[in-house]
């Protein structure tokens, strides 16, 4: 059954990619075709890398409505961009390579993540608290920007600033190959983990007792996250509830948390999502920028459905 | 063997666990009782290392729980504690056939698949087997948890309250079937108990703590006596013999 599911969603997301290259195709063939590849390529890596990082995320949390972003991951980062463009100025930050750029950009945001978050996944803190504390790291860092914002001359303001809204038509080709790289390490590794991942869902003192060595994996798991956070939010900003309404609509569509099933599933759903997405927009209804709006609100919906159906049980 | 030596346990100041040592040999029943608070459950995770050690040592057949890679542990024990709460839709197969993990590592063999399938049917939740851990009762749970432990196949099985949950029927069922785990397979359980006489009725060795001291060791007939009932929980009772096994009037 499973394997019959994921073969459709395969096929589906083939459909959405071949309906994103060849929908409203006009003009020079070959030089539009190798813009939409490269579009292509990075869409889907944002997809992918906003899927495994939510599933990770959950799993490690053992909760299923957590996301990185509800955790405040993104805003970790988008800080850690205001503060480079705060300390090197608007040109001294143009002036820096991308590749160079995003590598200070994840590192900051990494050792914010390593000094606020793993405290809180070795604690064990309850659902609402960690959920609580989420929201408030979150606030906390977007406030920060804020301040840094209203320091920074207009110019370098707009450097960040078009960092800062999650924007699927702006995508920063640049750093599209060294996302696919992190990105596909990433998978490799999630795929490598699977069955070890399946342990580690059911918390820390089952993992343990089932021979998890538990600081070290939530650890890496975490750094993994973190790592794919920082590719999708470079790429094209911040998505706050892309990720669970993907991780959701997997669970749903396959019916198991099995993560040999549930992560490929959740990549292909978020392919779909936002593959397919973007042509209609693109290609179809020639009003692009509301795909992001569109699935943050469905995303919302998803949310609260989550926490409506959770809170029954 | 299961080695405890002077391990304590403080927890903000407050202690929980003084000086225990024990020695716990393979094979047989050995059951922890006391009143709530004793520090059974705080002992029986120091043993299965949920806990990090704050001075003491745990040795299980020669291999030091700090030191000893968990895979390694988990081949040798297996926890079931009080409080198992898993996320996610997870069937009671996919539960149970978790237990396998630290011989499988995930790609489980025919044997692995045999071992659940068994572990299954030995608890009644064969039926139940593609239910969702979520749609399940309390008891049914309890007793998948209960299959994913025994399914782990392990020499020493660590069981914080597994009669939690449990009607009659199923709470003499598990004692049996420990009963004939310990004298067929030379297997060891450590139990948290509450009901004492269970652990009157198939326990070999009963330990009985109270404000994290050992206050008495020895077999039910030695430990299951008005006087040291009462040093234990705080009031006297009444023991009867029935079937050459002590009853405890506890309730009166």
């Amino acid at each position: 059954m499973h394997k019959r599911r994921l073969v459709l969603l395969a096929v589906l997301a083939v459909v959405s990619v071949a309906a994103f290259l060849t929908l409203g195709l006009r003009g020079n063939l070959a030089f539009v075709l190798q813009i939409r590849a490269v579009k292509l390529l990075a869409l889907v890596q944002v997809a992918v890398s906003v899927a495994l990082s939510t599933v990770l995320f959950q799993t490690v949390t053992a909760n299923r409505i957590l996301t990185p972003s509800i955790m405040g991951l993104d805003a970790l980062y988008l800080f850690g961009q205001a503060l480079l463009v705060f300390l090197l100025g608007g040109l001294g930050y143009a002036a820096i390579g991308g590749g160079w750029k995003f590598a200070a950009e994840v590192l900051i945001m990494i050792a914010l993540a390593a000094v606020l978050l793993r405290p809180l996944l070795t604690a064990r803190l309850d659902m609402s608290l960690l959920l609580l504390t989420g929201v408030t790291i979150g606030l906390l860092f977007r406030s920060l920007s804020q301040l840094l914002f209203r320091l920074l001359d207009p110019n370098a303001f707009a450097v960040v600033q078009a960092a800062s809204f999650a924007n699927f038509n702006a995508l920063r080709a640049d750093l599209t190959i060294i996302g696919s790289v992190v990105t596909f390490a990433a998978a490799a590794l999630c795929w490598h983990l699977r069955h070890r991942l399946d342990v580690v869902a059911l918390g820390r003192e089952a993992a343990i007792g089932l021979g998890i060595d538990w600081s070290r994996t939530a650890a890496l798991l975490l750094l993994v996250v973190a790592l794919l956070v920082a590719v999708s939010t470079a790429l094209v900003g911040p998505v706050a509830f892309f990720g669970l309404l993907v991780a959701a609509l997997a669970e749903r569509i396959l019916g198991t948390r099995r993560h040999a099933v549930l992560l490929p599933a959740a990549a292909l759903v978020a392919i779909i999502l936002l593959v397919g997405g973007q042509a209609i927009f693109q290609h179809l209804l020639g009003s692009a920028s509301t795909l992001g709006v569109v699935i943050e609100f469905a995303g919302g919906i998803a949310f609260l459905l989550l926490l409506y159906l959770g809170s029954r049980t | 063997m299961i080695l405890i030596e002077d391990l304590s346990l403080a927890h903000g100041g407050t202690p929980i666990l003084r000086d225990i040592n024990l020695t716990i040999d393979r094979g047989g029943i050995v059951a922890l009782v006391g009143p709530n608070g004793a520090g059974k459950s705080s002992l029986l995770s120091l043993i299965a290392r949920l806990r990090p050690l704050q001075t003491g040592r745990v040795v299980i057949d020669d291999l030091p729980v700090t030191t000893t890679p968990g895979r390694e542990l988990a081949r040798r024990m297996a926890i079931l504690r009080q409080d198992g709460v898993f996320a996610g839709r997870l069937t009671v197969r996919e539960l149970v056939s978790l237990g396998r993990f630290p011989h499988s590592q995930g790609r489980s063999t025919p044997q692995d698949r045999a071992r659940v399938e068994e572990a299954l049917a030995q608890f009644g939740v064969a039926d139940l087997a593609e239910r969702f851990l979520e749609t399940l009762s309390g008891g049914q749970r309890q007793r998948a948890l209960v299959a994913m432990t025994f399914c782990q196949g392990t020499d020493y099985l660590l069981l914080d309250e597994p009669l939690n949950n449990l009607d009659m029927f199923h709470a003499r069922h598990l004692m049996q079937s420990l009963r004939r785990m310990a004298d067929e397979e030379d297997r060891t359980a450590i139990i948290v108990l509450h009901d004492i006489n269970q652990a009157a009725a198939y326990a070999d060795r009963i330990i009985a703590m109270r404000d994290g001291r050992v206050v008495a060791d020895g077999t039910p007939q030695d430990v299951l006596t008005p006087d040291t009932l009462a040093e234990i929980f705080g009031y006297r009772m009444q023991v009867t013999q029935i079937g050459g096994k002590p009853l405890v009037l506890h309730h009166l």
